[in-house]
């Protein structure tokens, strides 16, 4: 997929666990949930304290601010689409972790099955 | 008149028909409550565009542009930009964890009749709020658009009073979400309509479009001006008006991620990746209909003005004349069934959300300490609930009458759903130490701070408000976070503590849960 290193995540020789989903998600979701909040609260503040600034014409009678708002749109869908993507690979993860859990319940019934 | 009569009366007959559909379907508790989880992620994607887009979106944006320009597409922005949180916040931990409410999230690790309790209390006040909101408006948009018919407006308060409560205790889950569908489909394609036949005014041409927002003219206390619509600053100025665009951003930012009757749409729903995927289908909905109000408002604000709508009953009836201005009465009748079903489908989720919340939080878990005293009755409570909502909110919404002031109640929702609710829904999932002592706090204090600066602010005082801002979440929503860790740094509860674990794999592995 991406060019994010995996080396964390669950390999061959270190086996999954809860800690490396958790993980590989705040490594995605911190960054993206302090971008978007930056993203957006930079409109109310600039169109609230820059006015001048974001009343500047772009194209034709477009300006500034109407352009901005209008990319908060496409920063909101572009990320929805990011994270979707990103968390294909969670989903992969947390199947294995139950998968594994489960495993180790069967295994331990099967030991108390036969004393 | 008889055209808009007939669309409302085909509307009414297909919701009937779906609810009565629904009825021989939804039997069970989990099937009365959340659909038996049967609903696929696009259908609940659309119903969550449905429950979300109210008449304060679709009439009230198209009124704000029209009126006051690009300061009123702000909210448009926030209104979508808030699914961010609900995405990679909330939506899946609270699939993974909940059964029917919010505060089963809360509940999961914290003692949980004190947190229900609260929960429940935050709950019912954010819908109460909502709902009178929506009763009020919509009888007073009922009586207008059915002008001439002799409706008045407190027979239209109950006409939608009755609609909504038969929806909910007959159909449940199942059919106020087809409802929540019909009326998201209407809703799109009357929009997209009504933007297409608005840039055909223009011969097609963006650019002459956006030159004539440039040009609005319109009467200011008794002189014609011409100003560009497109600029910021014609509704929110200095002193304070920044300051209000923060703070009505962090409420909808933060107000959505806690509204109950958006949260409890990710129940309805298999697992957490369907309700991940029903999110990016309610983003994309949504997304498209607030870019599109850029053709409803500067369309309402260019072709029928500013004027003519303050003459013909406000800006509520933006939308609704721009379409008499586009396609005549026929469209208008259209727009105007559309605008009848955004109501009766926005209430009947309110009103299953705070049943829902009575029932299964307060009646059951606090009263009953999480046992049914005989099989049947979370149901049976939750029925009794939307009744007495109904009636309560029809009650108040005729003493209030059609002239109430009652759009500061929407923000208040907002207000307390931002600063009591999603403090502590954050806090619970990602704070190992947080405890019961910490989330009844942060509830209260968010509760109250929103109540207590709304009811001092200008809304509700006027011009010798005390808190001189509209919004209070600049201020409550820390209050609500500061609530919350305040209480939770007094004691440590070791039990919360050590079942954080738990929670953090059931939370993000789905495995256990409902």
């Amino acid at each position: 997929m991406s060019g994010v290193p995996e080396g964390r995540g669950a390999t061959a020789t270190s086996p999954p666990s809860l800690a490396h989903l958790l993980s590989a998600k705040r490594r995605f979701l911190v960054p993206a949930t302090l971008f978007f909040l930056t993203y957006y609260f930079a409109l109310p503040v600039l169109v609230g304290y820059a006015p001048e600034l974001m009343a500047t014409k772009v194209w034709g009678n477009v300006n500034l601010a109407y352009l901005f708002a209008l990319s908060q749109f496409g920063m909101a869908w572009g990320l929805a689409w990011l994270y979707v993507r990103r968390a294909r690979r969670f989903d992969a993860l947390a199947e294995e972790l139950v998968r594994a859990a489960e495993a180790r319940a069967r295994a331990a019934e099967d030991a108390g099955a036969r004393p | 008149m008889t055209t808009t009569l007939w669309m409302f009366a085909a509307f009414v007959l297909a919701t009937l028909g779906i609810t009565a559909w629904a009825a021989g379907r939804s039997r069970s508790t989990a099937g009365f409550f959340a659909a038996d989880r049967q609903i696929s992620a696009w259908q609940n994607g659309i119903a969550i565009a449905g429950d979300y887009m109210s008449a304060a979106s679709f009439l009230g944006i198209a009124g704000i542009i029209a009126f006051q320009g690009y300061d009123g597409f702000l909210y448009s922005v926030g209104w979508l930009v808030a699914y961010l949180t609900v995405l990679l916040l909330v939506a899946e931990p609270l699939r993974n964890l909940g059964k029917y409410t919010m505060a089963d999230v809360l509940a999961w690790r914290l003692r949980p009749r004190p947190v229900r309790a609260a929960a429940a209390l935050a709950t019912l006040t954010v819908g109460t709020f909502y709902m009178i909101a929506q009763m009020v408006g919509a009888g007073t948009l009922v009586a207008l658009l059915l002008e001439g018919s002799g409706i008045t407006y407190a027979q239209a308060v109950v006409g939608v009073g009755v609609l909504m409560v038969s929806y909910v205790v007959f159909g449940g889950m199942l059919a106020t979400t087809w409802v929540q569908i019909v009326k998201a489909v209407l809703l799109m394609g009357g929009t997209l309509l009504i933007s297409i036949l608005v840039l055909a005014r223009f011969d097609g041409s963006l650019v002459r479009f956006f030159d004539a927002i440039g040009q609005v003219t319109y009467t200011e206390q008794g002189v014609t001006v011409t100003r560009d619509f497109l600029t910021p600053g014609l509704r929110y100025r200095p002193p304070y008006g920044p300051l209000e665009l923060v703070s009505l951003g962090l409420a909808l930012i933060f107000g959505t991620a806690g509204l109950p009757h958006i949260l409890v749409r990710f129940y309805t729903v298999p697992d957490a990746q369907a309700a991940r995927r029903s999110v990016v289908w309610a983003m994309g909905i949504i997304g498209a209909f607030y870019v599109l109000t850029t053709f409803l408002g500067f369309g309402a604000a260019t072709l029928v003005g500013r004027d003519t709508i303050a003459a013909h009953g406000g800006t509520n009836m933006s939308a609704p004349l721009l379409a008499k201005a586009l396609g005549g009465e026929p469209l208008f009748a259209f727009v105007a069934a559309i605008a009848f079903a955004t109501i009766l489908a926005v209430v009947a989720g309110i009103t299953i959300s705070a049943s829902t919340s009575f029932a299964h939080d307060f009646w059951v878990n606090v009263l009953h300490h999480d046992r049914e005293l005989y099989p049947g009755e979370e149901v049976k409570v939750a029925r009794i609930t939307a009744l007495v909502v109904g009636a309560l909110a029809m009650g108040i919404a005729i003493l209030l009458g059609p002239t109430a002031n009652v759009a500061f109640l929407v923000a208040l929702a907002f207000a307390v759903a931002a600063s009591a609710n999603l403090p502590v829904l954050v806090l619970a999932l990602y704070w190992r130490r947080f405890t019961t002592m910490g989330a009844v706090c942060g509830l209260t204090t968010g509760l109250l701070a929103s109540i207590g600066l709304i009811l001092l602010g200008p809304s509700v005082m006027g011009a010798r408000a005390w808190f001189p801002l509209e919004n209070p979440g600049i201020v409550s929503i820390p209050l609500g976070f500061l609530g919350a860790i305040v209480g939770t740094l007094v004691r440590r509860e070791p039990a919360a503590e050590s079942a954080h674990a738990g929670l953090l794999w059931r939370a993000h592995t789905g495995a256990g849960a409902e």
